[in-house]
């Protein structure tokens, strides 16, 4: 699904240097469902950025599906991301003016040849996946926590990535909501859904396929 | 797409009520007095009625003239004399129509009495001609014809203003009025035209042949209080009559080479004498498009300030919406994906603001109207002024929204998530 091959990625002031990741290898085959642990700063978020496409790194090659995609313009970027790639964050990061279905849209509008009713059918579908198709018309602000990861995750599954990336997608809700966040993750996990996940939380990690750990932006496994 | 943009514009305006009314009020106060502006000129300069047929009428409104004897120079601008006109304008090749009459800049009101009611009227003497050339709105009766002008019929139009101020709210059509110690009978009643529309404008249209003083007719100078109205056939023919005048006036023979005897000028629009007017101190050739060029420039610079002020409120609306930004670039959103959709959103302010601006224009030209600041004033919002205001307000939202817009769509979308805007 997706290959890091030697890795790195630097940061550069004009007076500091901070290695964020470093020579890192890694390959997730299609399916799998990986987290990625460490303690905080060392360059488990830099490591799913670069798999998303949002970020490039200083040197090394990134592949996914086997095409060598470094060199690729903005645009090509953009439409795998929004193809190939869904992405859950810490903090749901929902448009606080849109309506959950138009949420979970977002992805579906930057699809080409998608009628507005497609869109629609998807989302909904998508919303009933995670259990809140009574909550369309609802915003963010007047969802709990728990719901608000689910609207996120509706949103990144909306348009049938194969990877998906979820940045402590827990981390921000209780274990009650952590578990049924997990159950989701675990469900199109074995669906096919290719899963990278970075956690804290070494007893969510324990449920997944591998885990990869990380120190001061090195492999240690 | 659209809808979703429009769709999300609309929600980011009503959950930012102050951002969205300090934006409509610039944009709606900017584009109120650029309708105003625009009414303004359009009234002075479109095609209104009764001078409908503006895409295939010249006039010559006014000459210049030098004359060199021995070591006098010999200057003057005004308007052209019934001679030269009869000489050099009636016989162009090729044209419609043509109509001499005397000219408004030039004309001293009348006074007349209505009982002991002292009236003052602006007079405009004219052949039949004009009546064919101008397309007036007749409310009673109709324009005296060519027999009239020769026979010198002391007939008259006039105006609806003058109609009440003469016979007040009874029809005036047949009745006689008494102007200069003579007694004129109205044939027709026409709307008022204002006194900005220089050619047809006048509160009492007389025959020609009714002037008292006949001298115009054999007069030897070519300057004179006069004003020739040309009608092409087709649009086409324009330039060629425009030229033809040019060729003319260095064929003049002189009556009297000692107060004129070179000439220069043109068979013009209004525009394009104001131009010149304005450019050359009536000189030299009209330069309409520099007066274009000048009207639109100071347009766009009164236009500057309210956008720049907008710019920077833009760019403290997207920075307060960088998260959005960030996850929309995850989703697949490209930059210029982005740069579309902010500029749809800032399109869509200026189009509303651009709405409020027409109504509130709407209420303030009725209000210049009836202060009798510009006698017959009528401003009015018509098509033409909709269509620059609507191009001004698009002009506005555009210019004021893609640099806002491109600057956050070049945001990192890593950056853009965690909330930073550089």
């Amino acid at each position: 699904m997706i290959q890091l091959e030697g890795v790195e990625k630097v940061y550069r002031t004009d007076k500091l240097e901070t290695v964020a990741l470093n020579n890192i290898n890694l390959k997730v085959e299609n399916g799998e469902f990986i987290s990625v642990m460490g303690p905080s700063g060392c360059g488990k978020s830099t490591l799913l950025n670069v798999m998303g496409l949002l970020d490039v790194p200083t040197g090394g090659k990134v592949s996914l599906n086997g095409a060598e995609v470094l060199s690729y313009a903005d645009r090509q970027l953009a439409r795998m991301r929004n193809e190939q790639i869904g992405f859950i964050f810490q903090s749901f990061h929902l448009v606080s003016d849109l309506q959950v279905k138009d949420n979970v849209e977002i992805p579906l509008l930057y699809r080409r040849g998608l009628s507005g009713k497609e869109r629609h059918r998807l989302a909904l579908e998508a919303l009933e996946r995670v259990g809140l198709s009574s909550r369309v018309h609802h915003f963010p602000s007047q969802l709990s926590g728990g719901q608000q990861q689910r609207v996120a995750i509706a949103r990144a599954i909306v348009g049938k990535p194969r990877l998906l990336l979820a940045d402590e997608p827990t981390g921000n809700l209780d274990s009650q909501m952590g578990g049924e966040i997990m159950k989701i993750l675990e469900g199109l996990s074995q669906e096919g859904t290719t899963v990278v996940m970075v956690t804290h939380d070494p007893g969510l990690a324990g449920r997944t396929g591998r885990i990869v750990r990380l120190f001061d932006g090195r492999q240690v496994n | 797409m659209l809808k979703n943009y429009l769709k999300t514009a609309f929600k980011v305006f009503l959950r930012r009520k102050f951002f969205t009314f300090v934006s409509l009020f610039g944009i709606c106060f900017t584009l109120t007095v650029l309708m105003v502006v625009t009414a303004f000129l359009d009234h002075l300069f479109g095609p209104l009625p009764p001078e409908v047929k503006t895409d295939r009428t010249l006039a010559v409104f006014m000459l210049h003239g030098e004359a060199h004897q021995g070591e006098n120079f010999n200057m003057w601008t005004g308007g052209p004399s019934y001679t030269f006109l009869d000489r050099y304008v009636r016989t162009l090749p090729d044209v419609e129509r043509v109509s001499i009459f005397t000219s408004f800049t030039t004309s001293v009101p009348a006074v007349s009495f209505n009982g002991s009611e002292k009236v003052t009227s602006h007079l405009k003497y004219t052949d039949a001609a004009f009546w064919e050339i101008l397309e007036f709105d007749f409310l009673e009766g109709g324009p005296f014809s060519a027999q009239d002008d020769r026979d010198a019929n002391l007939v008259a139009v006039i105006n609806q203003s003058t109609e009440k101020r003469f016979f007040g709210d009874t029809p005036a059509l047949g009745r006689s009025f008494e102007l200069e110690g003579r007694w004129f009978r109205v044939v027709g009643v026409v709307a008022d035209v204002s006194i900005l529309r220089l050619t047809p404008f006048a509160d009492i249209w007389l025959p020609l042949g009714t002037s008292k003083s006949k001298e115009y007719l054999h007069s030897r100078d070519f300057q004179g209080r006069f004003q020739g109205l040309i009608l092409a056939r087709k649009a086409e023919d324009i330039p060629l009559i425009k030229e033809e005048f040019k060729r003319r006036l260095t064929q003049v023979e002189f009556p009297d080479p000692g107060l004129t005897s070179r000439l220069s000028g043109g068979a013009e629009t209004f525009f394009e004498l104001v131009s010149r007017m304005l450019l050359s101190n009536g000189l030299e050739d009209s330069h309409p498009g520099i007066l274009l060029g000048a009207i639109s420039g100071f347009m766009v610079l009164f236009m500057f300030l309210p956008t720049l002020n907008l710019v920077n409120l833009n760019l403290s609306r997207m920075e307060e919406r960088s998260s959005e930004i960030g996850v929309r670039k995850a989703f697949g959103a490209s930059s210029w994906t982005l740069v579309g959709q902010f500029v749809v959103e800032n399109v869509l302010l200026a189009l509303v603001g651009g709405a409020l601006g027409l109504v509130l224009a709407s209420l303030v030209l009725p209000a210049i109207n009836n202060s009798g600041l510009i006698p017959y004033a009528d401003f009015r919002l018509n098509y033409r002024v909709f269509g620059y205001g609507l191009i001004t307000a698009v002009f506005f939202g555009v210019f004021s929204g893609v640099y806002p817009a491109w600057r956050m769509s070049r945001l990192h979308p890593v950056e853009a998530l965690k909330g930073k805007t550089s």
